[in-house]
């Protein structure tokens, strides 16, 4: 037996901040690894990769890879990655967070930044329910499921969170699960090249406080609904991806071209002023 | 044919206070700036969106003022000077982004151009009632620096000083205007260039391996770096050790909170700036700041035609309150009023740090309109008598 001393990722990973916090059986961890892949096929230069996290589970993935990051506020990170996207048109700026950051808290950051096309890489892993805070329902947790603030079930409607993204301008919107990783990778890969504001939402089980109160199991019988309910539709109408029981559609569902908010910025700048015009470059 | 615009528009103006603070900004170095539209104080961000394209700056309105709170504060970790402008129901809005900043050390200037509250209030009519809410509105011990300008002309030169306390101190520095000084037109000078003083940013000049983002390498205050340089920083709101990793633990919290309150409390002497006048041998000193100050130096006049001999002082730094210069100026003196238009908050300052040395008395009203003179006088009068 030859003792595994290092990790083929252990290079784009604080392995001095080893052990994580993240539970046994939770899908955090497996999209970092898809993320750590992705960018190692890029090959992407690391000095060029900033990654910015809000605050909850996923949140702490800023905190883990072995780049320059930012642990923000909760909800708030869209905002903050808007200030430095635009001021480093040469790097690729992510945004790691869980659902109850990016769509309740942040929802309003999340449409106007998708709005704005703003130059940036979203990987927003919901695990239907708020995590480091015990359990509480989140806009994404399904009908009638119980959260410790919905003890007899939940009774709000849910986001279908690539309709609201694709609707409010996203350029580029892909669901796959933490079953997926080969497919979710590939996706990380495309959103990474993507030039304006691209989105993946990651479905990822959350065994410790969302499976064990809904009696569901354990984390692997979330990895075999993921496999067993997996519908591929790529392109598919972003307003019939909603999550129905027995029914995941995953899939690229929007990859299209238009002017990042930079871009857009430039050129009507350019038409008004003309020469007058210096754009704005930050630290140059 | 394309014309350069000049970045620092040396020369003497008729403009408001809001267009001084934004000239003010541009030539402190500020680049980047996100706001939201909030009377009284939107013709700052109205006059740097036109300005900026022009000069390599950037303007970008957010939704709200959470978000306009934080975005520039991912432009500084870029490397650049950044702010944001706002108003009362703002000012709200951005106290979890003061926070951050006080937390991450991030260089950030927040102008807050005061109307009366609370709530919506008067939008469109002046205050001073936000002065405690500066420098206590987010959770947690911190401390902040805030000025306090008179003129349109003080609207140019103390936000320049905002910024270079910003980048000395990496703290949340607030610029407490307020409606009338923001929409009142004079006389303002803009030197050229080479004759205003800013302060750079020091980046870190450690090699990656070598630098923790927290050190204190010498001084009170850390080294600040930039993203793209190979430090490879991380950077969170929990609180976090020299290499900015979370840490928790009582004692690592200790060491932060303590640290980021004792860089501005033992260094009042170095930003504290304080106007006074005739205060020798006084028999009343009315202590002030803002655009009240210039109210009361006209009562003072009078007061002083009247043979009563009065002293003034301009706050022009407000936080970190400098007791020491307060004691001084009331062992010059039989009486003090703090004159401002709110209903009692500096004067809690005033009074802990005079400790009933000497009698200090209040004069204030709820915001809406400035102090008239006349009043101010017959408080003179009163205490004197």
């Amino acid at each position: 037996m030859t003792e595994i001393k290092s990790h083929p990722v252990d290079g784009l990973l604080r392995t001095d901040r080893m052990p994580h916090i993240w539970c046994p059986g939770c899908g955090v961890g497996t999209s970092v690894n898809c993320f750590t892949r992705a960018i190692e096929k890029l090959e992407m230069d690391l000095d060029r990769l900033h990654v910015v996290s809000g605050i909850g589970c996923t949140g702490r993935v800023a905190g883990y890879i072995n780049v320059d990051s930012f642990h923000t506020t909760h909800g708030r990170a869209l905002a903050f990655a808007t200030g430095l996207s635009l001021s480093r048109p040469d790097s690729k700026v992510v945004v790691y967070s869980g659902d109850g950051d990016i769509a309740a808290i942040g929802g309003n950051h999340l449409i106007h930044t998708a709005r704005r096309n703003v130059d940036m890489t979203v990987i927003c892993v919901n695990n239907y329910t708020y995590g480091m805070t015990g359990g509480q329902v989140t806009p994404t947790t399904p009908d009638k499921a119980l959260a410790s603030t919905t003890p007899f079930g939940n009774f709000e409607h849910t986001f279908n969170i690539p309709n609201l993204v694709a609707a409010s301008g996203a350029t580029y919107v892909a669901r796959w699960t933490v079953f997926h990783v080969r497919q979710l990778t590939r996706a990380m890969v495309k959103a990474l090249q993507h030039p304006g504001f691209s989105f993946i939402e990651v479905l990822s089980p959350c065994p410790t406080l969302f499976m064990r109160r809904n009696k569901l199991g354990a984390a692997v019988n979330l990895m075999e609904y993921f496999r067993d309910s997996a519908v591929i539709e790529n392109g598919a109408d972003t307003r019939t991806v909603g999550l129905n029981e027995g029914r995941t559609v995953l899939g690229e569902f929007v990859n299209m071209r238009l002017p990042t908010l930079r871009e857009s910025y430039e050129n009507r700048m350019k038409e008004a002023l003309g020469d007058a015009f210096v754009p704005y470059e930050g630290d140059k | 044919m394309g014309k350069t615009r000049k970045i620092v528009d040396t020369g003497t103006h008729f403009i408001d206070g809001n267009m001084a603070c934004a000239e003010g900004a541009i030539a402190a170095g500020c680049r980047f700036v996100s706001g939201y539209p909030i009377t009284p104080s939107t013709e700052v961000v109205e006059h740097l969106a036109k300005r900026f394209p022009e000069i390599g700056g950037m303007f970008i309105q957010m939704e709200d003022e959470l978000a306009a709170s934080i975005c520039f504060q991912g432009a500084v970790w870029s490397g650049v000077k950044g702010m944001t402008v706002t108003s009362g129901p703002g000012f709200s809005l951005m106290m979890e982004h003061v926070g951050l900043a006080a937390a991450l050390e991030t260089p950030s200037v927040f102008v807050d151009v005061q109307r009366a509250g609370p709530s919506t209030g008067l939008p469109t009519a002046p205050a001073q009632q936000d002065m405690m809410q500066a420098r206590w509105g987010s959770h947690g011990d911190y401390e902040i620096i805030a000025l306090s300008p008179s003129s349109p002309q003080e609207c140019f030169d103390y936000i320049v000083i905002c910024f270079n306390l910003a980048e000395k101190y990496r703290c949340p520095v607030f610029f407490m205007m307020d409606e009338t000084v923001g929409h009142m037109h004079g006389k303002v000078k803009i030197p050229s260039p080479d004759e205003i003083e800013v302060v750079e940013r020091k980046n870190t000049s450690r090699p990656p391996g070598e630098y923790k983002p927290y050190k204190i390498y010498g001084g009170d205050v850390p080294e600040m770096v930039k993203v793209g340089m190979g430090h490879r920083i991380h950077i969170t709101g929990l609180t976090h050790d020299e290499q900015g990793y979370p840490a928790m633990t009582a004692s690592a919290q200790q060491i932060l909170v303590k640290r980021l309150c004792s860089k501005i409390t033992d260094n009042v002497e170095d930003i504290s700036i304080i106007k006074t006048d005739e205060i020798e041998d006084s028999e009343v000193v009315v202590i002030s700041y803002g655009i009240t100050s210039r109210i009361v130096e006209y009562a003072a006049g009078i007061a002083r035609k009247k043979g009563i001999k009065t002293g003034t002082v301009q706050l022009v730094t407000i936080w970190p309150f400098n007791d020491k210069a307060i004691r001084e100026i009331a062992a010059q003196t039989r009486h003090i009023i703090v004159a401002e238009m709110n209903l009692g908050q500096m004067v809690l300052e005033v009074q802990r740090a005079v400790a009933n040395k000497v009698p200090v008395h209040f004069l204030g009203n709820a915001g809406g309109r400035t102090l008239d003179p006349e009043t101010i006088i017959e408080k003179i009068m009163e205490v004197v008598q």
